[in-house]
């Protein structure tokens, strides 16, 4: 999922400022679950805000900011208010945006990254969306996400006790592969030199799956 | 004849080669550059300049190569993969061929979190393998990744490669310098060698797989200065392990000559890697003291450096 973390209060109070009316927007997609955007954290990021005195704050939590038929639910209850403070990833802040064209809308949220649930209230980093998932060669360890310079003939000589140079608490992703493929009886995997990336995801992405091409619009 | 450059004279020779690692300073100013030059002159085959290490800003590789070889010396260009994307690093490839630069070393670069401009985005748009294999297509084919345009002139270039034998996973190392050798590495210079022991048994893995003869293996020393520096090499350095009996002996040595202890042992380490099969030269980087690079050449009998035409 995408996983994101609210922003500094004063950082979110700078955007609001001199607004007197304002509507939290939570999503109840991957914000919720990752703690940080979800009908909990509009209710808490409210108390919070609440010691702005003389502005009215209300909140709704919608099923997903990144689906236009959830966010039309703001239509009926979005009048009146001078701006819109979204709790959803990057992605559901600029649908919000994109369906209230004259309101001003602001993240409350730093989207980080897509990872997955450690612990609760503990996420990791598993995926960057290069567009070419090498997971196949790499025993399901991502070089691209887990090793800091996102080498695809690692390890570099960076690592030390298994761990990575810029951190010594995480692991060397690529001293994982070797040992996963070892482990697999599959290093030849990582024998031949893996090619330069085709970078695929260097132009704004949109993606029409197969079957679903009539249904593209204009 | 690859480049022609002087390294690769000396090393088809059969010469054994000595390098040695010159920093571009943190500033604007050649003379820092000649200053350190001529510290060396006479001294080493070949200079390597290196390119940001640490992830700090200082004067770019490619103009400090080209300063050193107008003072008439054979610099090794070190290029990281870290600041530029392939367009850049192909287009300064051209470049430093075109000012006279034959020597290329290819790494991944520490990375920038470590230095002054943390904040930057790294770029690692190719890897240190894949820049090998993109300067021998660059070279053999004359053509640049994913394009079938002739290029223009010629390109000589002498590639390097570094390797890390010490990192984990240690037996892994062999088979990653062959994937170097087999992108196209000519030329290799190692990591710092401290423990001959433990170096000896990698060596012995390369000669069995046969990369000693398809390239030419420099090994990397790097005099210590004090105690402290034994320490902080063998526990902060990834890769490098400084045997305890050397950190004795440099605690051993007395007030204000932990220099020349240093100078002694790097001396001692030169001339046990001169016996190791496969071992075609050495890569002396006396960090921000290329004061002990001629005294360590002189001391080793390694000088004068053989003067090879053609």
């Amino acid at each position: 999922m995408v996983i994101a973390r609210i922003k500094p209060i004063e950082e979110i109070l700078g955007f609001i400022s001199g607004k007197k009316s304002v509507l939290v927007v939570g999503c109840a997609g991957c914000t919720a679950v990752c703690l940080a955007g979800g009908q909990r954290e509009v209710d808490s990021l409210i108390v919070d805000l609440k010691d702005n005195k003389g502005v009215i704050f209300d909140g709704y939590t919608m099923e997903r900011q990144c689906e236009m038929e959830f966010v039309a639910e703001l239509d009926h209850l979005i009048d009146g208010f001078q701006a819109v403070l979204s709790m959803a990833c990057g992605a559901g802040v600029q649908f919000v945006a994109e369906r209230f064209p004259g309101m001003p809308v602001f993240p409350a949220l730093d989207t980080v990254f897509v990872g997955a649930n450690r612990e609760v209230g503990q996420y990791q980093e598993n995926c960057r969306c290069c567009g070419d998932c090498q997971l196949a060669y790499t025993g399901g360890i991502c070089p691209v996400a887990l090793c800091a310079k996102g080498i695809y003939n690692g390890p570099c000589g960076g690592s030390r006790n298994g761990k990575c140079e810029v951190d010594e608490k995480t692991a060397c992703a690529w001293c994982q592969i070797y040992e996963r493929l070892k482990d697999q009886g599959r290093l030849d995997q990582i024998m031949n030199i893996k090619k330069p990336m085709k970078w695929k995801n260097q132009t704004q992405g949109t993606l029409v799956q197969r079957g679903y091409e009539k249904f593209q619009q204009d | 004849m690859k480049s022609g450059s002087n390294l690769e004279k000396v090393l088809n020779s059969g010469k054994f080669a000595v390098t040695a690692e010159l920093g571009p300073p943190k500033g604007a100013d050649p003379g820092v550059i000649k200053a350190k030059a001529g510290l060396l002159k006479g001294f080493v085959d070949s200079v390597n300049i290196t390119d940001n290490q640490t992830a700090v800003v200082r004067m770019s590789s490619l103009s400090a190569c080209a300063l050193v070889s107008a003072g008439g010396f054979d610099p090794v260009m070190q290029m990281v993969t870290r600041d530029r994307n392939r367009i850049a690093l192909q287009s300064d490839v051209l470049g430093a061929v075109s000012l006279g630069i034959k020597n290329i070393l290819c790494l991944s670069g520490d990375h920038q979190c470590f230095g002054n401009q943390p904040y930057s985005k790294g770029v690692y748009d190719i890897d240190s393998i894949q820049l090998i294999s993109t300067l021998k297509r660059m070279r053999d084919e004359k053509k640049l990744l994913d394009s079938d345009d002739t290029l223009t002139g010629d390109i000589g270039i002498f590639i390097g490669a570094a390797s890390t034998p010490f990192s984990e996973p240690v037996e892994y190392r062999p088979l990653r310098l062959k994937k170097k050798i087999d992108a196209g590495a000519d030329f290799i210079q190692t990591q710092c060698i401290y423990d001959i022991e433990l170096f000896k048994k990698f060596m012995e893995r390369v000669v069995d797989l046969g990369l000693h003869e398809k390239c030419h293996i420099l090994a990397g020393v790097t005099p210590l200065k004090s105690a402290r520096m034994a320490v902080y090499m063998n526990t902060r350095v990834p890769g490098v392990i400084v045997p305890e009996k050397l950190i004795s002996r440099m605690e051993g040595a007395r007030k204000g000559k932990g220099s020349e202890e240093g100078i002694a042992i790097c001396c001692e380490l030169i001339e046990e890697l001169r016996q190791i099969d496969g071992v075609r030269g050495v890569h002396i980087m006396a960090i921000e003291w290329e004061q002990a690079v001629g005294d360590i050449v002189k001391k080793t009998g390694l000088f004068p450096r053989p003067k090879i035409r053609g």
